[in-house]
């Protein structure tokens, strides 16, 4: 049997449910990065899929585009991502933890 | 003059101006140049700005003297204004007459500034002294050389102001500050009358026929009028125009005599002229002496082309004037204070000049003006170094015996007597001799033979005015010194003494510029002016004199001016006669009541109190008390309405407005404060809430779009 476009929606949906859930449940920054990061690409790999499977001969290529553009984005983010954490470190008296920062609130 | 030829020059305009920027020099920054540099740098700018302009009328007066084919030096600036028909232009004239008189104002003028170096030395207002005095400059030039009415009546408002300025110089005295504002107002009136007398001039011409020119005659230049007035049928459309069914000229010319009254200090307004001794000396001399004060017999003589029309006019100048001469002589003769004595002698002589060019006597009348202002200014100087000698006292019989003390004061005061006494070939007695003379034979009163009692009446002033002139000398300068015995007095400073002994020298000589023909030699003052006042003699009237005439009139006010100085010395010389102080003490009423209404001055500055002053106070009340209770209610009351208005305005505001804006503030706040519990700051429940809403709208768009 070959695989069709269900199955990488699928994945993509397992991927996408798994990141959320990452980034609800984690306290630590570093790790609710990373639900972000499959979050992202739960998305390409939505993009590759319909690319693939019901783009025209003009079309196919736009998805492949926007999945980089999205790989490009993800590394970026996680540059100013890291940099923001590695300022909470230094001034949340070295804990990074997501409940604790609430000041932007007030 | 209308005929001859003009020639610009606008180095004319120099004369005036170069004073008027010694005032603004000395006036916008003198108390820095006082405080941070010397004394000597505000005088050497005051002194040189009118020396230059000294030398500058010297220069004119030799072009006019020496080219016969030049009748005047023209210098037109700029067109001040052109309203209608009239164009005024700010143009400067410099003919024979005004040569004449610019020449006096600042030869006089230079030395006058001279005398202030030292006679001011000591006071913290130098600076402001010269400023002044450099404005004064500039305004008298203005009158004298304006080639129109406009020109000479800024000239003429403008010295007014000087005077006011000076009279109240030291104006923390407030008797000082007074005669300041006594002065001023006196002289209001009287330029009440020049204003009437220019519109009335102004009416009259634009009314006449136009002729050929298209902007008629409407004009206020003097040498266009007198042009216009040479043509004979224009002329006699002039003379019979009639205002109230008089000759309308005759109104005009009487009008602008009232403003040569009050400039000139006439009866009956005089009354500022004796106060205005409050002033310093040196103003005394050139202001209300030897320039300003003559500026009526001046613009009587400009306008001679019209003075010259109308002899009921004339009359009326030639009776003030003598009326006025023998009435301030009156006056002299009790007087104490020596420069008071000074200014009714100057009044009274401002009577002969007027008497002068009253009967048509033109020449002659600026003949007398400027001998006096040469011996009357020496005579103010003389008094200013003597005040100054017995330490600022100005009683005369607190003087006495000078003679030793001050020399040269001495001497010059005694050469200005003998000129202004008449005694034979000083100045005054040519000017003066010339005046009566010309008085007596005149034709051009409204009655014939009315001269003859002008003369009369002045020949009784020239005989009082040599009486209360050696008067005041025998009482400063014979005797024992009767003054504080604790100081002598002395002699002045040098800038003092030359000043004097150069003015005494020309009151001595400088009569013998205008030597009667009966003397075998040309009169050459008389012929220097005739070419100016050229015009309007058709129009005057001498009876034939006759030789022995002459001689003999000469004769008799020689014999008075001798007479009077000889019961003056009788009575006054070294104290000794006890006539004048018995005089004082006479029980018999006749004597008593004349005395004292003289030593009053007839009571006519009370008179003026009780009329003219009460009168005007009165209205001032009256419209005080309409101010305080009648406007002061009505606006009261107006405010009132708006302050109620304003108390209503401001409750709707503060219950009514500010309640909504408070309500929708509250709405917000509370609002707000049940919104901000949403914000955890927490970041799952924010993702919670997100990823509810996109269930929602998915599963909503499966159950209501599918």
């Amino acid at each position: 049997m070959t695989p069709g476009l269900p199955h990488f929606l699928i994945v993509g949906a397992f991927l996408f449910a798994f990141g959320i859930l990452c980034v609800m449940t984690r306290r630590n920054a570093v790790g609710v990065l990373m639900g972000v990061e499959l979050i992202l690409n739960s998305a390409n790999i939505n993009f590759i899929a319909f690319a693939h499977f019901s783009g025209t001969a003009q079309t196919r290529i736009d998805g492949h585009v926007f999945a980089l553009f999205c790989i490009v984005l993800a590394a970026l983010e996680c540059a100013v991502a890291l940099a923001i954490v590695m300022a909470i470190y230094r001034n949340f008296n070295k804990l990074i933890d997501m409940e604790e920062l609430t000041t932007l609130r007030e | 003059m209308a005929h001859g030829m003009y020639y610009n020059s606008l180095y004319l305009a120099l004369i005036p101006l170069l004073p008027l920027l010694g005032a603004i020099i000395n006036g916008l920054s003198g108390a820095a140049i006082q405080a941070r540099l010397d004394k000597s740098v505000i005088h050497v700018t005051a002194v040189a700005t009118v020396v230059l302009s000294f030398v500058l009328s010297s220069i004119g007066f030799a072009k006019l003297a020496l080219d016969p084919s030049v009748t005047a030096i023209h210098a037109h600036a700029w067109t001040f204004l052109a309203i209608g028909r009239l164009t005024v232009d700010a143009a400067f004239i410099m003919d024979r007459l005004s040569a004449v008189m610019c020449l006096v104002v600042t030869f006089v003028g230079s030395l006058i500034h001279i005398y202030s170096i030292g006679y001011m030395k000591n006071d913290p207002g130098y600076w402001r002294f010269f400023a002044y005095l450099n404005l004064f400059m500039f305004s008298m030039l203005v009158l004298v050389l304006g080639d129109n009415f406009l020109i000479m009546f800024m000239g003429w408002e403008g010295v007014g102001l000087c005077s006011y300025l000076l009279i109240g110089f030291w104006y923390k005295d407030i008797n000082n500050a007074r005669a300041g504002m006594k002065a001023f107002i006196v002289n209001r009136v009287g330029d009440f009358g020049f204003v009437i007398g220019i519109f009335l001039l102004f009416w009259t011409l634009a009314s006449l026929p136009s002729g050929s020119s298209p902007v008629g005659h409407a004009s206020l230049v003097f040498h266009e009028i007198e042009a216009t007035l040479m043509n004979p049928a224009i002329r006699q459309a002039f003379t019979g125009n009639t205002l109230f069914h008089i000759p309308a000229i005759t109104l005009i010319c009487i009008a602008l005599f009232v403003g040569a009254m009050g400039k000139s200090a006439q009866i009956p307004l005089y009354v500022w002229l004796p106060d205005a001794m409050a002033g310093p000396t040196p103003v005394s001399a050139l202001i209300h002496a030897a320039t300003m004060v003559t500026a009526g017999v001046y613009m009587v003589a400009r306008l001679h082309f019209l003075f010259s029309l109308s002899s009921a006019a004339m009359t009326w100048v030639a009776i003030f004037g003598a009326v006025t001469a023998i009435f301030a002589a009156v006056i002299g003769f009790f007087q104490h204070d020596i420069k008071k004595v000074l200014a009714y002698s100057t009044i009274s002589q401002l009577g002969f000049m007027f008497i002068g060019v009253g009967v048509g006597a033109y020449s002659a009348g600026i003949f007398h003006l400027v001998t006096h202002a040469f011996f009357k200014s020496c005579l103010f100087l003389c008094a200013g170094s003597v005040i100054m000698g017995c330490r600022h006292e100005q009683d005369m019989r607190k003087m006495g015996g000078l003679s030793i003390f001050m020399p040269r004061t001495n001497l010059a005061y005694l050469m200005a007597c003998f000129a202004v006494s008449g005694f034979p070939f000083f100045s005054g007695f040519f000017s003066k001799d010339e005046i009566l003379y010309q008085a007596f034979i005149t034709r051009n009163m409204l009655y014939p033979r009315l001269g003859i009692f002008i003369w009369g009446i002045a020949v009784l002033a020239a005989f009082g005015t040599a009486y209360y002139m050696f008067r005041s000398y025998f009482m400063i300068f014979t005797g024992p010194y009767q003054g504080d015995q604790s100081h002598i007095p002395e002699e002045q400073s040098q800038t003092i003494t030359f000043v004097i002994l150069l003015l005494a020298f020309f009151s001595a000589v400088a009569g013998f510029l205008g030597m009667p023909e009966i003397f075998g030699v040309p009169n050459l003052f008389q012929d220097f002016l005739n070419p100016v006042f050229e015009s309007s003699k058709p129009y005057l009237h001498f009876a034939h004199g006759s030789l022995s005439l002459e001689w003999l009139l000469m004769g008799m006010s020689v014999i008075l001016a001798l007479a009077g100085a000889f019961i003056a010395s009788r009575l006054y010389k070294d104290a000794v006669h006890p006539l004048p102080e018995k005089l004082l003490f006479l029980e018999n009423k006749i004597i008593r009541l004349a005395y004292d209404l003289i030593y009053h001055k007839f009571y006519i500055d009370e008179l003026y109190q009780r009329t003219a002053v009460r009168l005007v106070m009165t209205l001032k009340n009256i419209s005080n008390w309409t101010d305080q209770h009648i406007i002061d209610a009505l606006v009261n009351f107006a405010a009132l309405i708006g302050k109620l208005m304003g108390n209503a305005a401001g409750t709707a505001d503060a219950k009514g407005v500010d309640g909504i804006v408070n309500a929708a503030a509250d709405m917000v706040f509370t609002a707000g404060s049940g919104l901000v519990k949403i914000q955890t700051g927490r970041l799952r429940h924010y993702l919670g809430v997100a990823l509810a809403g996109g269930g929602i709208l998915v599963i909503g768009n499966y159950i209501f779009f599918t």
